[in-house]
């Protein structure tokens, strides 16, 4: 069964609102902003949409895309409550059910007002997953991502001699595509210089190692392959999809190995259902809520072996033009914090070919992530 | 996280239940006391009510040695609660205790220089507001 959803689905249709810092507009419509604009991408009404993911930490619930979008009968719901990791875990559920017949077409959207609205660092010790990190290690000081994940990044660097310097290319990569994007908050060139003196903020982490906290929304469509054939858009089929969650996944200080991710137990199961191996991948958007973390998951994914990512990302170019084309949109780190939708959505752009002026040329295969709530990772490996 | 990235927490507080209470009892009274499971003999932490090695819920508490070595640490330059701002910056240390669990705590002791493996000993400290209190760090 290794091959088991092995496209069975594919995307369809996506649709993003502008990404901003200060919306002005709801939760809830930055969402339905978004789902609209996929379902029209997919030539599509809503009457068609019979199965929806929402945001499991969102403000929404199935019941919300049913009253405003008049769904008629709603076949298919569930939730992928894995933080960032939940948008690529939504493409599971979603082509599981299409797979099965549970459902045709599927919606997965996601808005939020990141920035407006509850910041993100504040919704962390609501979120029933971190109660035990909200016990014994908040009431410390120790409370937001950058401080948590920042042991996971110093035993790296202590055990493996990584550099910040590499987590700084990491950064910059993500400027220089977001600057070629329209739709992305942070355009100014980013230099080595600037990322190293960029204020600490959880040593090893700068604040050019952090993610950005953004207003917006983003959605796709996945839909059974059979029926995908005969849409307008040429289908992004997914090949290979699949979660993974490490051990001690709530409280990253009791992990035994805190330098790997949940990402390690799910990319052999995306590639071996996908049937390709890494020289296959022509772009990879992937999760990168922090520098480490897409350090560390290119390792995770198979890329380089672990310990060997600081030398990967030294030697290796990420550009659009480059050897491995890396979040080629800008990413959380400069073109918005949109849990990882926005990585979906591009790695459909470029397979479409439809990317702008940071497409990857030829780019058939490609590869999204997602990563969150301490160590959940999730793959999917898709192709034109 | 961004430059203004500053948290409203409603709750800074530990709120104990019954698996855990016994962790917090000992830190007041200055004793470090972990789970031991009374069937396989595992000790874990952070408090839970299941053994996850027999899957027993019957436990009994120890107290620790207080004895751990460097598993890595984190320097926080940037308060995420205002309550936290006078005690920056804040060195968290994540501790291998002998009792092969770990332990986040404060480091106190600013002789200390941090590698892996660096031996260090947990001490108790009173919350400011003194209503619960937190293991922190000292050399050996």
């Amino acid at each position: 069964m290794s091959d088991g959803l092995f496209e069975k689905g594919a995307i369809t249709g996506i649709g993003e609102t502008a990404y901003t810092r200060g919306s002005g507009k709801s939760d809830t419509a930055l969402q339905m902003e978004a789902s609209l604009k996929a379902i029209d991408d997919a030539g599509l009404s809503p009457k068609d949409i019979d199965g929806v993911v929402p945001y499991a930490s969102g403000s929404t619930v199935a019941e919300d895309f049913i009253t405003n979008l008049g769904l008629p009968d709603l076949r298919y719901s569930a939730t992928t409550p894995l933080g960032g990791a939940s948008c690529v875990a939504g493409i599971q559920a979603a082509v599981s059910a299409v797979a099965t017949g549970l459902a045709n077409h599927v919606l997965i959207p996601i808005g939020r007002n990141g920035y407006s609205g509850s910041r993100i660092g504040n919704r962390v010790q609501q979120m029933p997953q971190f109660r035990t990190i909200g016990e014994y290690e908040m009431p410390l000081g120790t409370l937001a991502p950058a401080q948590l994940y920042s042991h996971m990044a110093r035993r790296h660097m202590e055990l493996y001699g990584t550099k910040s310097e590499h987590f700084a290319k990491i950064a910059m990569n993500g400027r220089k595509h977001a600057a070629m994007n329209d739709n992305a908050l942070r355009q100014a060139p980013m230099s080595l210089d600037d990322h190293q003196t960029s204020r600490m903020i959880a040593d090893p982490l700068r604040l050019f190692d952090c993610c950005l906290e953004s207003d917006g929304g983003a959605a796709v469509i996945v839909s059974a392959s059979e029926r995908a054939k005969d849409m307008v858009r040429k289908p992004a089929y997914i090949m290979g999809v699949a979660e993974g969650h490490p051990e001690s996944p709530s409280a990253i200080t009791q992990r035994p190995d805190i330098t790997t991710l949940g990402t390690a137990k799910a990319a052999p199961r995306a590639f071996g259902m996908a049937g390709i191996t890494h020289s296959d991948i022509d772009v990879a958007e992937i999760y990168d809520c922090f520098t480490y973390i897409v350090l560390c998951q290119l390792e995770d994914l198979g890329f380089c072996k672990k310990g060997e990512g600081g030398d990967f990302v030294s030697s290796t170019s990420f550009g659009f033009d480059g050897d491995l084309p890396l979040n080629t949109h800008g990413g959380l780190l400069s073109q918005a914090h949109i849990v990882g939708m926005n990585h979906v959505v591009e790695l459909v752009k470029q397979l479409r070919g439809d990317a702008g002026a940071a497409q990857v040329k030829g780019a058939r295969i490609g590869l999204v992530t997602g990563y969150g709530d301490m160590g959940d990772g999730t793959v999917a490996i898709m192709r034109s | 996280m961004d430059e203004q990235g500053t948290m409203e927490i409603e709750r800074l507080y530990p709120l104990p239940n019954p698996d855990s209470q016994p962790y917090w009892d000992g830190l007041r009274d200055r004793r470090l006391m972990l789970q031991q499971c009374a069937d396989c003999g595992s000790i874990r932490h952070y408090p839970r009510p299941v053994c996850d090695q027999c899957y027993s819920m019957e436990v009994h508490w120890i107290e620790a040695s207080r004895r751990g070595t460097v598993h890595s640490w984190s320097v926080s330059h940037h308060a995420f609660h205002p309550s936290f701002k006078a005690d920056l910056p804040t060195t968290f240390v994540t501790v291998d205790l002998e009792e092969n669990v770990r332990l986040v705590g404060i480091l106190r002791d600013p002789e200390v220089t941090l590698s892996i493996g660096t031996a260090l000993q947990v001490g108790f400290e009173d919350a400011a507001d003194g209503a619960f209190s937190i293991p922190v760090l000292f050399a050996a």
